[in-house]
């Protein structure tokens, strides 16, 4: 099966839902325009980047007006949409939101809260405690938001879990001016694992980056799909606004899968038993680490479920 | 070898793009920068006209009646090359007849005043003619507080605070600043004969290495003496970033509220943009 997929590389007006809705209406139109079967839009791309206080303030609870709007939108054509979502409890999630149907088919709240540097989302945000691949017209897709995927368990789990692409907002500032290297760092870095991680868990992804600048950090853009086997297939322009649009046959997934059957490979079991025992006895600098809460909260839950 | 990498052509892209976003997101097109004969506003300058357009950038010649002629000589230089607004507005007389008031002053504050009396006028033309004031201090001067507090220093965007002076002398050769301004001696020209070296005491050259690897490079003491810095100038320029932390920050408010502006009232300066 050939999917159409579009990324809107779009910039965002900082903490201005209203203007980026009309943003995400222009780009779902253009998208439809195009035949696109399915649109991914950049990490927080609904109220932008660096929102610190105003978080509250852009944070769609399950009844906001806006979900509508996008619930509806999503009639046109599925796509995923980066907004601050906020719990029945009043915690916010930086997530990522797959709309189709005029339903939500899937939420992926943020795990991986950079808080270091330049970045400070724990501050403002509450950490997503899962990693679940989710089904869709197309097939099963996971959604891992931008530092998630610097975290290799993420896509570990999602391509265990079935994912034939990984769609990936993001918000990646550019920082890092190396000689002879025509993107700064963090382009660079970006690129390398879109592509290692492409080929080694054999599928495809489908990386959606911002531009514009905020507060002095720029976003280098550069959204791009990379297939299974490790090719770029569409990249859009760097540091600017573009609206990218590639066909991705799946059944390169299959194709790949029949070359090299790492993930039917791959023991899962090890895996458990491996991390288990490191959790029991963890090399020592994890010690401190793992006394904490998680580890009680793992526990009880395992005995509730026996 | 320590090599403090410039990329000039990404430099370059990226800092017009950081013009132009930034202007234009205040719903601005233009900009104005105090053209002083040197490398850096020379540099500016040039950024932001590639930026918005030259004719959308007004150079303001600020001269005092002491300035080295060949600063206003190179400052033109700059402003027929690319092609820039320009105005001269000569600050003798509001500064002879400040210190005429308080003729005790030293070179210190005299220089400080008249880079005080410059930020004035810029921003007075940043209102009339509606465009935001670009800065011109670099990294090296920022970290070391080689500049006045609300004088050189003020800016609205500056696209050179995060680019040590060998960066910017190799981005501006690079962009086309002429170079002749690009090789002479660095001078503030606060008074007749000052230059920069002189009076910190070391060569930008040899601290933009050293703050390279301490600050961007986060290397500890030991291992920037194994680089071959000697105890004394790490201490020396340690301790001047730590003095002039004030210099980089807004001033301390005394918090007596639940949420104090850049404490627990935190917002990104785009807010809303």
């Amino acid at each position: 099966m050939s999917i159409r997929i579009a990324i809107a590389q779009i910039n965002p007006k900082l903490g201005d839902l209203d203007a980026n809705m009309r943003l995400y209406k222009e780009n779902i139109r253009r998208a439809t325009k195009e035949a696109a079967d399915l649109l991914l839009f950049p990490e927080l791309s609904l109220t932008g980047y660096y929102l610190r206080d105003t978080v509250p303030n852009v944070a769609l609870t399950l009844n906001a007006a806006e979900r509508k709007t996008l619930k509806e939108l999503s009639r046109e054509l599925p796509f995923v949409a980066g907004l601050v979502e906020e719990s029945a409890d009043h915690r916010f999630f930086n997530a990522a939101v797959y709309f189709e149907k005029g339903e939500i088919r899937h939420t992926h709240r943020k795990v991986y809260l950079p808080t270091y540097g330049m970045f400070d989302e724990q501050r403002y945000f509450a950490a997503g405690d899962r990693i679940r691949v989710f089904d869709s017209k197309f097939g099963r897709l996971a959604l891992l938001v931008c530092e998630d995927l610097w975290h290799p368990s993420t896509i570990y789990l999602a391509a265990l879990d079935g994912a034939l692409a990984v769609l990936c907002p993001s918000a990646s500032p550019l920082r890092g001016i190396v000689d002879a290297q025509a993107q700064d760092d963090n382009a660079r870095y970006w690129e390398m694992i879109n592509r290692t991680y492409a080929e080694t868990y054999s599928l495809f992804m489908v990386y959606g980056n911002r531009c514009g600048f905020e507060d002095g950090v720029g976003f280098w853009g550069g959204s791009e799909i990379v297939d299974p086997f490790g090719q770029r297939i569409a990249k859009a322009k760097y540091y600017e606004e573009d609206f990218l649009v590639a066909d991705i046959a799946l059944e390169s997934v299959r194709r790949k899968r029949t070359m090299s059957p790492l993930l039917r490979d791959e023991d899962i079991d090890l895996t458990i038993n491996e991390l288990m025992r490191i959790r029991e006895r963890p090399a020592a600098h994890f010690v401190q680490k793992l006394k904490g809460s998680k580890v009680q909260r793992f526990k009880a839950s395992k005995k509730r479920k026996r | 070898m320590i090599q403090i990498p410039t990329n000039a052509p990404l430099l370059g892209e990226i800092l017009t793009g950081f013009i132009r976003n930034e202007v234009h997101k205040t719903g601005l097109s233009k900009a104005v920068v105090g053209l002083s004969g040197g490398v850096d506003s020379a540099l500016s300058a040039m950024l932001a006209a590639k930026a918005l357009g030259a004719k959308n950038v007004l150079a303001i010649l600020m001269p005092y009646k002491s300035s080295n002629p060949g600063s206003q000589t190179h400052a033109e230089m700059v402003v027929q090359k690319i092609g820039l607004e320009s105005l001269v507005v000569d600050i003798t007389p509001q500064i002879d007849a400040y210190f005429e008031r308080f003729p005790d002053a030293d070179a210190r504050r005299s220089g400080n005043e008249m880079a005080r009396e410059r930020m004035t006028i810029l921003y007075d033309h940043s209102a009339r003619w509606n465009g935001l004031v670009i800065g011109t201090s670099n990294k090296t001067e920022l970290l070391l507080g080689y500049g006045t507090l609300h004088g050189d220093m003020a800016s609205a965007i500056n696209p050179l605070g995060d680019l040590y002076k060998t960066q910017v002398w190799a981005l501006a050769e690079a962009i086309g600043v002429p170079s002749v301004i690009v090789a002479k001696e660095p001078s503030a020209d606060l008074w007749v004969g000052q230059t920069d070296e002189g009076e910190l005491g070391f060569t930008y050259r040899e601290v933009d290495k050293l703050l390279y690897m301490m600050v961007d490079q986060r290397c500890t003491k030991p291992e920037l003496i194994t680089l071959g810095f000697t105890e004394t100038f790490i201490d020396r320029v340690a301790l001047q970033i730590m003095t002039s932390q004030f210099k980089r920050r807004l001033p301390v408010i005394a918090k007596v509220s639940q949420r104090t502006i850049d404490r627990d009232f935190r917002y990104s300066r785009d807010w809303g943009k």
